[in-house]
């Protein structure tokens, strides 16, 4: 103790001994303190950086620009009404440089073109990562307490979905992953608020299981509850992996459970199974109502054919009962009130023959296999728990069980989710986008117990459902006033009195969109009575033909009779109309042959409406816009002429040009296609 | 403090660079036990996709020998430039010859040239080369409105969905992949036909005007993705004087 004690005490005297020499050592050593600020700057990675990217600039042609452009130190971009203070300029200097192009290193990289720019959004508002912060790994990678990483780039379509909630152009990831979450049935389970407050709403329309019994076997319920997949290969319902007893109990509960619908008992047309299927009318009528415009079919190459409104009818006959599907096909609405089906008004042959039809598509092999004994109470008892723990109500109406409430996690800021919340599997990035991305890949992989069914998504369905969810931020919630953008449109119009009543009938707005509601394979019917004559409308309802010659999914013919017509006629007329276009304003004819020749003139010269037109079916070619060899006596003349101004104003989402017309030319023109009548169509057949 | 900062700046790069924060692939070697004589194509060439994602469809190569059959259990190796990442980055091929990867697109807008790789039996190299299309923001705007606008015309091509106006016009448009006849026109041009229709160029008047209907910034992006897609590829003329 006591030599180290001496030599402490004589090395003291050495350095503080003498007040000139004590007074040199503490000089040396607050200039070391000093230095160290400056040579922590001199050593940062920020300047490492910048001075690598004087040395990539120094040597291009451009080096002068670039170097005027260049900022040395500490960057910052400071939005305090965004919250974000962003100095990733100081490493990412050349993003604003258009001549770096054929730069790919970074952080020297050109920003790729977007409407924004950093000055007014910053960077992290996008990109996410710590903006803050001057060294690459806090900025890019830290997960530390409440900071996020940044967001890879196959995401990063989510952070436009930040701010804009309809559906942008550029971003079909974002728009597919969206209306996936509608459409593919999550928001049924897991809720979803969106940040003007509303909630999502699901767009599939999961069937009702109150009357099951009349509509299909437990052998059947029990086969598709097994696997979905080997009835329909495009079945939207997932897969729960139940056991076998589990699918035998749960129909047995379902079957047992279901009461008779209202017109179920008594079928329209009697004793129909025997109906022999006729090989070429069956198929035939099937076509003519259009059937495949909602409805697909597996044909033998085994592509799906056909639409997605209704389910596939691959194998239909080992699903319905025979009696069942004639009750259905005489009028939908006695099975399900809400159902977008529309009531064809068949006569009771075409049913017998569409029911022959549909019946005979079926697979001998599908339920070969599945022998259920009669149902015990214990089973039954044992159905109904099942239900009720798997969430069975969130997606459809069971009699006695009631919809659960936030079956599954809400949604409604899953983008913000902290990593410290979520159990990551062994081997896992441990990244928020790779968590959501392998718990809609394999939901059960998670831990035993977990309740969310299996679904059959590919590798870009994935990727666009989790894009989706990662645009639902805290920050989305809560962006200042200035950043908000309009929400989405909804409305729950449905037309009124006797008509509307015909039109839900009918379910018009299946495929038409009426003031915000509706489909989108059919036109717009806001405008409609605007847009064409009465007489037309009348008989287009009586025999509907088709505008477009390229067209695969048309309208139906649905077997109205006269005074149907008539009601539907003077609704669409004196409802739907333009609040701009008064159709009177214009005559339909009556106009001078010059006019109507110089029209021609324009049409066939001057703005070449043929390549996309057809007015003499001889000459003309076009495909894309309608038909228009007897327009003049289909669309009122006012319209056409507002359509020749400027058509995106009628319809926003028609490809037509706006040709930017005079009101000398767009009336000539309207004069010309107010005088074809159908002549040409004569002439042609003559 | 250099290693550590290195060690960062490697971090740094895997990040940026290949658009993700993923962990390398486990190197697993596989032993060929057999050896072809060609390497062909048979699907996932000439995809576009998103910077930063995975192509749809993945990239299928077969191995033949000198009778054009495939052979089974030969090493093929996928390499692409910076910011292209294979899964997996090596594989035997299986019965029928062919060897299969899925391909993650790099961070930036580009085409990216793909190579695969395999050796016959004289352990000679044979490679196959396969260009992939990865879309920016701009271009990806640009292909949605050519799809809506421009393809009914433009693209020859026929679905169910969507049939081709292509034979019924008098005067033929040409592809957007057609590098021969796009390349020679500069932005402007091209800007100008979209803007005010065929004529402003003296060409055909069925080509109608856009410049009411579409934006300065949708036009752009149209021209953007022109010039991704022409094959042969467009080189701007700014970059050909920087590299000189």
């Amino acid at each position: 103790m006591q030599p180290s004690r001496n030599r402490l005490v004589s090395e003291w005297q050495k350095l503080f001994g003498n007040p000139i020499r004590a007074f040199g050592v503490v000089s040396l050593l607050l200039v070391i303190v000093l230095a160290i600020a400056p040579a922590k700057n001199y050593f940062s990675e920020s300047r490492h950086y910048q001075k690598q990217y004087l040395a990539l600039i120094h040597v291009r042609s451009d080096a002068n620009t670039l170097q005027r452009h260049f900022h040395p130190d500490i960057q910052q971009i400071w939005l305090p009404e965004v919250g974000a203070v962003d100095r990733c300029t100081t490493c990412h200097q050349g993003l604003k440089e258009a001549s770096l192009a054929d730069v790919t290193t970074q952080p020297f990289r050109r920003h790729p073109v977007i409407p924004h720019s950093a000055e007014q959004f910053g960077c992290v508002l996008c990109h996410r990562g710590q903006g803050a912060a001057t060294t690459v790994a806090e900025a890019h990678n830290s997960a530390l307490a409440r900071e996020e990483p940044v967001l890879p780039a196959r995401y990063m379509q989510s952070s436009c979905g930040q701010c804009h909630h309809t559906a942008l152009v550029g971003t079909p990831q974002l728009n597919t992953g969206r209306t996936m979450l509608a459409r593919n049935g999550c928001v049924h389970c897991h809720t979803a608020r969106l940040p003007d407050g509303s909630t999502m709403t699901a767009t599939d329309n999961p069937p009702s299981l109150i009357h099951v019994a009349d509509k299909t076997t437990r052998d059947w319920i029990y086969a598709w509850l097994k696997d979905p997949l080997a009835y329909a290969v495009s079945a939207t319902m997932p897969n729960f992996n139940l056991s076998d007893e589990d699918a035998r109990d749960i129909s047995a509960f379902l079957i047992s459970n279901s009461t008779p619908a209202a017109g179920d008992a008594a079928p329209v047309v009697a004793a129909s199974s025997k109906t022999p299927s006729d090989p070429v009318a069956g198929p035939s009528l099937y076509g003519e109502s259009f059937c495949s415009s909602c409805h697909a079919i597996q044909n033998a190459a085994g592509n799906v054919v056909g639409g997605d409104i209704g389910p596939e009818l691959t194998h239909i006959g080992n699903k319905v009962k025979p009696e069942w599907l004639q009750v259905w096909l005489g009028n939908p609405r006695i099975y399900d009130s809400n159902t977008p089906m529309p009531h064809y008004r068949f006569t009771s042959q075409q049913i017998a023959l569409l029911g022959g039809f549909l019946q005979a598509k079926s697979d001998s092999s599908l339920l070969a296999n599945v022998h259920l004994e009669a149902a015990t109470a214990g089973q039954i008892a044992h159905g109904k728990t099942l239900v009720t723990d798997y969430g069975c109500a969130s997606c459809h109406e069971i009699r006695g069980v009631k919809k659960p409430d936030n079956f599954g996690p809400e949604l409604s800021r899953i983008g913000s989710k902290q990593l410290a919340e979520l159990v990551f599997l062994p081997g896992m990035t441990h990244t928020l986008p790779d968590y959501i991305a392998g718990k809609i890949r394999q939901p059960r992989a998670f831990g035993s117990g977990l309740k969310m069914p299996q679904y059959t998504f590919t590798p870009t369905q994935i990727g666009a459902l989790t894009t989706a969810l990662l645009s639902y931020t805290d920050r989305s919630h809560n962006l200042p006033a200035a950043l908000a953008l309009p929400s989405l449109p909804t409305s729950n119009y449905r037309p009124a009195g006797n008509p509307g009543r015909l039109m839900e009938e009918l379910a018009c707005q299946s495929c038409h969109r009426i003031n915000g509601r509706g489909g989108d394979m059919a036109p717009d019917l806001t405008m409609e009575g605007s847009s064409v004559q009465r007489a037309w409308l009348n008989d287009f309802l009586k025999n509907p033909n088709t505008l477009r010659p390229s067209l695969i999914r048309r309208m139906p013919r649905f077997n109205l009779t006269d005074g149907e017509r008539a009601e539907l006629t003077d609704y669409m007329m004196t409802a739907y109309q333009s609040p701009t276009i008064d159709r009177d304003s214009m005559p339909l004819s009556g106009y001078s042959a010059p006019l109507v020749e110089q029209g021609k003139q324009l049409f066939y010269s001057k703005y070449a409406c043929q390549s996309c037109h057809i007015i003499d079916s001889n000459v003309d070619k076009g495909y894309i816009g309608p038909t228009l060899t007897q327009v003049g006596s289909r669309l009122n003349a006012a319209w056409i002429y507002a359509w020749m101004k400027n058509p995106q104003a009628l319809r926003s989402d028609t490809v037509q040009p706006n040709f930017n017309m005079s009101d000398e030319d767009a009336r000539a023109l309207t004069a010309f296609l107010m005088s074809l009548r159908g002549t040409t169509r004569l002439e042609a057949k003559r | 403090m250099s290693t550590n900062l290195s060690a960062s700046a490697l971090i740094f790069f895997a990040i940026a660079t290949a658009g993700c924060a993923r962990k390398p692939a486990t190197i697993v070697s596989l032993h060929p036990t057999a050896y072809g004589s060609a390497l062909v194509e048979t699907s996932g060439g000439k995809q576009m996709g998103a910077t930063g994602t995975m192509l749809a469809q993945p990239l299928v190569a077969q191995v033949n020998d000198d009778q054009g059959a495939g052979v089974a259990g030969a090493l093929v190796e996928f390499h692409g430039p910076f910011g292209i990442s294979f899964e997996p980055s090596a594989a035997l091929t299986d019965a029928s010859g062919q060897a299969t990867t899925n391909v993650t697109l790099g961070g930036m807008a580009a085409r990216y040239q793909l190579t695969a790789t395999t050796r016959c039996k004289a352990q000679k190299e044979v490679a196959l080369n396969v260009v992939e299309v990865a879309l920016g923001y701009q271009q990806e705007l640009g292909y949605q409105l050519g799809e809506t606008y421009c393809a009914r015309c433009h693209n020859p091509e026929s679905s169910a969905e969507r049939v081709s106006n292509y034979d019924n016009l008098q005067v033929k448009p040409h592809t957007f992949t057609d590098g021969t006849t796009l390349n020679k026109m500069t932005d402007a041009e091209l800007t100008s036909i979209i803007d005010h229709g065929g004529v402003a160029l003296n060409k055909s008047a069925l080509m109608p005007p856009y410049g009411y209907t579409l934006d300065k910034s949708q036009t752009q992006a149209l021209v953007a993705y022109l010039r991704l897609v022409s094959d042969p590829p467009y080189q701007a003329p700014g970059m050909v004087y920087a590299q000189k």
